[in-house]
């Protein structure tokens, strides 16, 4: 049994979004990054967001079949029409928070695209199969920096443990599933999101012990994204991002 | 008789065209060097031109359309048709021999087959240095001046480079 092209839609949303605003936040540091050399790994992590949402956003538009396009699905949406996890609108914070929070991403991001490769839908696993490589090595990033930091200096572990506390609450929505994911698990396009948690768990644990840091014993979790229920803080991302597309529209390049 | 067949370049003449085109950020090797052009082929009238992207986010593949629809057009072409193909994802292994010489020399080490990454677990990776040769060297960022680039230092001549990343 297949999904319907509107389950489609919808799940290239939730994926692309993700990667659309994540991609946003990370391009806020363009030229801000305590290192250069951290800039430019910044920018090209967001560089690689973007492209990925999209191929994501496009592949919405296909399946919605309304002749919009991925940059219509961009910026001209308002907030309650994004489908993002809270946990990638959260605020940069400081270099620590941004680290730590690509790096609870990414280690879903991964097993996430690579279930998604064997999809029963060819354009969701064209799209994994290019994006998972890209994502492969923002995971070896993020993971390096976090123990770098992590067991660091007294200062920098400070930090990433506070980073650490503050992003915890935003990442049990990435594991929820809802009637749309059972609906793609049932047509194989994609996994349940609980069935990501447990190498989720085995890479953050690993990950965590090595670098000195304690996960919250708190496993209550902060949830709306998905069904386009989100915090104050996106919002103020699209004003910036849509701006110029909102003030003089159809203005290009 | 076919008057299409008359009007129409041999397909090798096409890919020898297209091997005239230098790659937007790394001029010194070209598409067919970098392995990105896939496919081309006739439909009746229309060529067509298969291209994958490097990276999806890599802001050169605009140009690089840009760029072929150019040459060909220059060449005659009439009827183009450039066609995106995201499976199977482009990797380094494409690169050809040339164009990792070619890599070489501009100052870029080339990809080390095999190495890609893998699920958080940075791998050790010995770079020879492009200007010196030497093996003492040590990665700085694993994002260099684009996404395709990991950033270098040689501790013996002192000097930075870019290290293609394996992907």
């Amino acid at each position: 049994m297949g999904a319907t092209p509107e389950a489609i839609a919808e799940f290239a949303l939730r994926m692309g979004d993700n990667c659309l605003i994540l991609g946003h936040r990370d391009s806020e540091w363009c030229g801000h990054s305590p290192a250069l050399e951290e800039d430019i790994a910044l920018a090209n992590t967001a560089l690689d967001h973007v492209g990925q949402a999209q191929l994501w956003l496009g592949l919405a538009c296909e399946a919605e079949g309304k002749g919009k396009t991925a940059d219509t699905l961009a910026f001209l949406r308002d907030a309650s029409g994004y489908r993002n996890l809270l946990l990638v609108e959260q605020p940069n914070g400081d270099f620590g928070r941004t680290i730590m929070r690509q790096f609870l991403f990414d280690a879903w991001h991964l097993p996430m695209l690579k279930a998604l490769v064997h999809s029963s839908d060819k354009r969701v696993a064209e799209i994994a199969e290019k994006a998972s490589k890209e994502v492969a090595y923002h995971l070896d990033r993020s993971t390096d920096l976090v123990v770098r930091l992590g067991d660091g200096t007294r200062e920098s572990q400070t930090r990433m443990q506070a980073a650490l506390d503050f992003l915890w609450p935003y990442t049990g929505e990435m594991f929820l599933g809802d009637a749309l994911d059972d609906e793609l698990e049932a047509a194989g396009i994609a996994p349940a999101p609980a069935s990501l948690r447990p190498a989720w768990d085995q890479h953050v644990n690993r990950t965590l012990a090595e670098a000195t840091l304690k996960a919250p014993d708190k496993s209550y979790a902060q949830k709306g994204g998905k069904r386009g229920v989100h915090s104050e803080h996106l919002g103020f991302i699209l004003a910036e991002m849509q701006f110029l597309q909102r003030a003089y529209p159809g203005a290009k390049w | 008789m076919n008057v299409a067949a008359i009007t129409r370049p041999r397909l090798s003449q096409v890919w020898s065209w297209l091997a005239e085109i230098p790659d937007p950020e790394i001029p010194v090797i070209s598409l067919i060097d970098l392995g990105i052009i896939r496919d081309v082929a006739w439909r009746g009238d229309t060529l067509e031109v298969t291209v994958t992207p490097t990276y999806s986010g890599c802001p050169a593949t605009g140009v690089i359309n840009l760029e072929i629809e150019r040459t060909l057009v220059e060449h005659g072409i009439e009827k183009l048709a450039l066609k995106r193909q995201l499976s199977p994802a482009w990797t380094t292994a494409w690169i050809s021999a040339e164009g990792r010489e070619k890599l070489s020399t501009y100052g870029i080490a080339p990809p080390q087959e095999g190495t890609a990454a893998c699920a958080g677990a940075l791998m050790p990776l010995t770079v020879a240095c492009p200007q010196c040769g030497s093996t003492k060297t040590e990665r700085i960022s694993q994002f260099g001046s684009t996404p395709c680039k990991a950033h270098y230092r040689c501790t013996e001549c002192l000097e930075p480079f870019d290290y293609f990343k394996s992907i």
